[in-house]
């Protein structure tokens, strides 16, 4: 077990190190979150706690898009408006979320929790690739959106799929590359500056 | 006198980890300052000026700022994408193990010009895609070698006798060629060697990269030094490269298809 460091009460410095276990939080960061909360209402404190326990009891992965949903299938999945000839291919829960915001996609998901990470030791059977395969071959989907980060990662895992998938005789496609609303142009790398070009539309 | 608080290097991204909200640690090495790791802010934005400069596997030159712990990447500028090696499953996944071997083999801030022409000369090897296996073969006897772990391909590892030309068997645990007298009473498991394949193995330990670049061996003999180099690196690391796994993973999947970018 690792030193535990000063602090005021037992209950206070077990609060600091779980929070300090969360994936951005520091040993400062995690500090000040606990004095803020030993300070916090009791009924705001209560609201929280309800709120860590609720996802973790009532929040499941949908049998379809492996989406976090409360109910399964996910209201995505059952939702009669969705154009169900199209499933777009997403690392995380979050990038349906994203994906969402924009209102312009209203085909269907499929979350593959992860990414092809060979030097971390995540290989293609950690993710959920089978499913998608599956699910493909329940036929119905004539185009498949591969949307992997356009990174070194993002697209490896996106050409392994596409590999597996192509013989199935779906289409498959990726969103554009290119350059970013309000970026700048002289920071653009070569690579993205040629997708750019390469990908330029008529106006 | 007080030491410059940022300095300029190159280097080709090795990995990376994400840290915060958007920021990344990324492991580069270079020639001057060996193994480095350093925070490259707001890097998983779109909008980030570094983004694309320091994907895994880019030759990139960096502007660094010396920070408490770990420095801090302020300008990156992309010097080599390899681009098409990144859109190749295949290729890919073969640049991956050269940065995860590289990862593995040396320590923080130790700096080596060789190694790192080794390794922009092997990447750019793989790129061509001419040659892709002995590119790694190279890749792996130089870094065995710079790194001190080179195995023994002159003399017998056990009685230190001359090799004459007749074929062999390596060993890993005793860290090179065993003549056949020592071989017949070894411990270990023996990988046999041809004359030919010890000759690739020599060649590749004493070349420089420009002298190899585009060199094509029969694939049977790159098939026996790739298991002797195989079996030394796993007995030298005492563990299997999990890059390694996914490299023959997709090598040995459907034939290669056309890259869906673009």
């Amino acid at each position: 077990m690792t030193t535990r460091r000063y602090s005021a009460a037992e209950p206070v410095g077990q609060l600091v190190e779980e929070l300090h276990k969360l994936p951005g939080i520091g040993p400062k960061t995690a500090q000040r979150l606990t004095y803020h909360l030993v300070r916090m209402p009791r009924d705001d404190a209560m609201r929280l706690a309800d709120a860590i326990l609720a996802v973790k009891d009532r929040i499941v992965l949908c049998s379809q898009c492996y989406n976090i949903t409360e109910t399964d299938p996910c209201p995505l999945c059952s939702g009669p408006t969705r154009d169900r000839t199209r499933i777009c291919v997403v690392e995380e829960a979050l990038d349906v979320v994203a994906l969402e915001r924009t209102g312009v996609y209203t085909g269907l998901y499929h979350v593959l929790h992860g990414v092809i990470s060979p030097m971390n030791g995540i290989g293609p059977d950690e993710l959920k690739i089978r499913p998608l395969l599956d699910r493909l071959k329940g036929g119905g989907v004539r185009e498949v959106i591969l949307a992997t980060n356009p990174n070194l990662e993002g697209e490896a895992t996106s050409m392994y799929v596409h590999n597996l998938i192509a013989p199935l005789g779906v289409k498959v496609t990726r969103p554009a590359r290119g350059l970013p609303v309000g970026g700048d142009l002289e920071y653009a790398d070569e690579v993205t500056l040629s997708r750019a070009i390469e990908g330029r539309q008529s106006m | 006198m007080a030491r410059p608080r940022t300095y300029e290097t190159e280097g080709v991204v090795l990995r990376q980890m994400p840290l915060g909200e958007a920021d990344r640690i990324l492991t580069l090495f270079t020639p001057d300052r060996g193994k480095l790791r350093v925070v490259a802010k707001g890097v998983r934005r779109p909008k980030s000026r570094l983004a694309g400069h320091l994907e895994p596997l880019t030759r990139a030159r960096v502007s660094v700022r010396e920070g408490r712990s770990l420095d801090h990447v302020g300008e990156a500028e992309t010097l080599r994408s390899y681009r098409r090696l990144r859109e190749d499953l295949k290729l890919v996944s073969k640049g991956i193990y050269l940065a995860d071997l590289i990862d593995s083999f040396t320590v923080d801030q130790s700096p080596s010009t060789a190694l790192f022409d080794v390794l922009v000369g092997s990447l750019a090897w793989l790129e061509s895609a001419s040659g892709v296996e002995e590119a790694l073969r190279y890749f792996e006897v130089q870094l065995l070698h710079v790194s001190g772990f080179g195995p023994e391909l002159r003399n017998c590892v056990e009685c230190r006798s001359a090799l004459k030309p007749s074929p062999y068997g390596f060993c890993a645990a005793a860290g090179g060629i065993l003549c056949a007298g020592c071989g017949a009473s070894a411990k270990g498991s023996l990988i046999p060697l041809s004359v030919n394949a010890i000759k690739l193995l020599r060649f590749f330990q004493r070349e420089p990269p420009a002298a190899v670049a585009g060199f094509v061996a029969p694939s049977r003999v790159l098939q026996e030094a790739a298991w002797a180099l195989r079996g030394h690196i796993t007995y030298v690391l005492e563990r299997d490269l999990k890059s390694a796994r996914f490299m023959n993973l997709v090598a040995a999947a459907a034939p290669r298809r056309k890259p869906i970018a673009i």
